[in-house]
């Protein structure tokens, strides 16, 4: 076990790496730079500018100046917002991302788990086809059309909520079920199928054959095999997730960082851009790779290949 | 081998071809029906539906600004006057062209790629698909907004990018397909009539492969238009005065608390085709029974 992790963490340094190049050099080649402005700046600062920024050196050393810094946890200073540091915005603008996407998971796991089991257990009753419409309106509205309706419905209808902000445990309710609930939907069709394919089993009949009770069957024997596909899609959710977080932070005019990561986009803010295409990927990689760990400690057969 | 014994005379049933028992099968499944019924209705009314109301998507009436729904504008107008059904049927094209042209180029890239995978096998296969997998786990949508923001918005680009992004599961899909095909006879005769490589994988391994191909194109198809209208909805897909439904149901979402009908309507119709696709697809997929599209 300590072997397979090892080796899977040594395998995302290569994948970083490459992200980290192709982000750095995508970034430098296109039109416009961050100083580009409607107004040209007169020749001399604009120098200054580029010499305060090392963008006046070649690029195969600002390369690797940046993978130097980078290797030392700094992001490098933020082009657009004067004296401040990409490190000092990230750590302001992440939390309520991070809080929104764990709220989300929350919702999608807390959802979308009990709906399958029950949906599996008692196949094809109405609770069953419930839950499968529910399941299938909740991927085929995207959250950028559930959003708005819940915040015209709950907040602007019925005043129960405010329609955006980021303040008490109100405003936290909204965004995090828009995200959520997609999300629930596929963890509801995912817990499902893994339930149904493991109940047919051998070992659930021998169980059964054994006496245990039907409770005891679904929660101690088949929900450990019968979350094998969940736990293989909650890498791609949460990268999902975290991608997601854009559309609603603007919904919700939340002040994470997925906002200020489409604004530093439009604002060729380099620095920004890096840092924040890093983090996200690193987060995903990580988050894969538990993903990865948790399968293999709840499926055995899987620690021989 | 003694053949003197007459062989029983065989009743010969009429013959079913697996793809006419498919579609059979497809036609008893009444949500796929109705899937592929509503899309038809669907890609008819926007092709065909701005001919027959002769309006154009920019025709302004400033006079007029933004009116519920009634008997002139059935779906109401939008702030600058203009009809929201003329402009959904408009926003549909795109919608739908952009669904369909980005799932050709996925299609293309994944298919090609899957089968030289599965049909080289061996250490080619091991690295390309080890690719594969590192790029499923990278945050590509990221990369498609970059490419939108830096590289201005232009329709084309929105395409590749959008195909580049969605080609890995078809891949997947086509390399196990194509790795259990090989090792069959037909294949095996083909090799000894002397047939060359690539006539073997585009002539005999992907016309069996066809199936799932079809059935994951189908699904492939609502996550690209989801892709597009993520996209327009951060201001980052089709530009003004063209419009898909993502950008109408982005002015909606704006404009939603005096306007509802202008968030309703786009949103609803948009909602309705990615449902009508998914029960397509499902019910092509059971009706081919795939099981290698499932995951």
């Amino acid at each position: 076990m300590l072997r397979f992790v090892l080796r899977r963490l040594l395998q995302t340094i290569p994948v970083l790496f490459v992200i980290i190049t192709a982000t750095f050099f995508m970034v430098r080649f296109v039109p416009g730079g961050p100083f580009t402005s409607e107004k040209a700046l007169p020749p001399e600062i604009m120098k200054n500018l580029e010499a305060h920024y090392g963008l006046d050196q070649p690029l195969w050393r600002q390369y690797l100046g940046y993978l130097g810094r980078i290797a030392q946890g700094d992001l490098g200073p933020s082009f657009k917002y004067a004296n401040r540091s990409v490190n000092e915005i990230i750590g302001a603008k992440l939390p309520a991302s991070l809080e929104l996407g764990g709220l989300a998971l929350g919702v999608a796991l807390l959802i979308g788990l009990p709906l399958g089991v029950l949906a599996a257990v008692r196949r094809n009753s109405w609770l069953d086809y419930l839950a499968s419409s529910v399941g299938m309106l909740g991927i085929c509205v995207p959250t950028f059309v559930l959003g708005p309706l819940l915040v015209l419905f709950f907040a602007i209808h019925l005043g129960w909520a405010n329609a955006s902000g980021w303040y008490d445990w109100t405003d936290r309710v909204l965004p995090s079920l828009t995200l959520g609930l997609v999300y629930a939907a596929y963890v509801m069709r995912l817990t499902r199928g893994g339930m149904l394919e493991v109940l047919n089993q051998d070992y659930i009949r021998t169980a059964r054959a054994k006496g245990a009770s039907e409770t005891r069957i679904v929660l101690r024997h088949a929900l450990r095999g019968g979350l094998l596909p969940v736990v293989s899609f909650l890498g791609p959710a949460i990268a999902g997730i975290l991608t997601g977080s854009f559309v609603i932070e603007t919904i919700f005019q939340i002040p994470g960082l997925g906002r200020e990561f489409v604004n530093s986009a439009f604002n060729r803010d380099y620095t920004l851009v890096l840092g924040t295409v890093i983090l996200y990927a690193s987060l995903i990689v990580v988050c894969n790779l538990v993903a990865d760990v948790v399968q293999v400690w709840l499926n055995p057969k899987l620690k021989f290949e | 081998m003694n053949s003197s014994a007459p062989l029983p005379p065989v009743l010969v049933e009429p013959g079913h071809s697996p793809g006419r028992d498919a579609l059979h099968r497809l036609r008893q499944n009444r949500l796929a029906v109705a899937g592929g019924l509503t899309l038809i209705l669907l890609a008819v009314l926007c092709i065909a539906g701005p001919w027959v109301l002769r309006a154009t998507y920019q025709e302004q009436n400033l006079d007029l600004g933004a009116t519920p729904p009634s008997a002139a504008h059935w779906l109401g107008t939008d702030t600058l006057g203009r009809d929201l059904l003329v402009r959904l049927l408009y926003g549909g094209r795109i919608s739908l062209g952009v669904g369909l042209c980005a799932t050709f180029v996925a299609l293309t890239i994944g298919v090609v790629y899957g089968a030289i995978a599965g049909y080289v096998g061996g250490k080619a296969d091991a690295v390309m698909m080890r690719l594969v997998d590192i790029i499923y786990a990278l945050p590509f949508t990221i990369f498609v907004i970059l490419l939108m923001v830096f590289f201005g918005r232009n329709i084309i680009l929105l395409f590749v990018a959008i195909g580049a992004v969605e080609w890995l599961t078809m891949a997947r899909i086509v390399r196990s397909q194509i790795m259990a095909l090989k090792k069959m006879e037909f294949i095996e005769a083909a090799r000894a009539l002397g047939f060359g490589h690539r006539r073997i994988i585009f002539r005999h391994l992907l016309p069996n492969a066809f199936g799932p191909i079809i059935v994951y194109a189908t699904l492939t198809i609502p996550a690209v238009m989801l892709l597009e209208a993520f996209l327009s909805f951060l201001g980052l897909g089709v530009q003004p005065p063209m419009s898909s439904w993502g950008t109408l149901i982005k002015d909606g979402a704006e404009k939603m608390e005096e306007f509802w009908w202008l968030l309703v309507f786009p949103g609803g119709i948009f909602s309705l085709t990615l449902l009508s696709l998914n029960f397509l697809g499902d019910g092509l997929r059971d009706a081919l029974d795939v099981r290698a599209a499932k995951d």
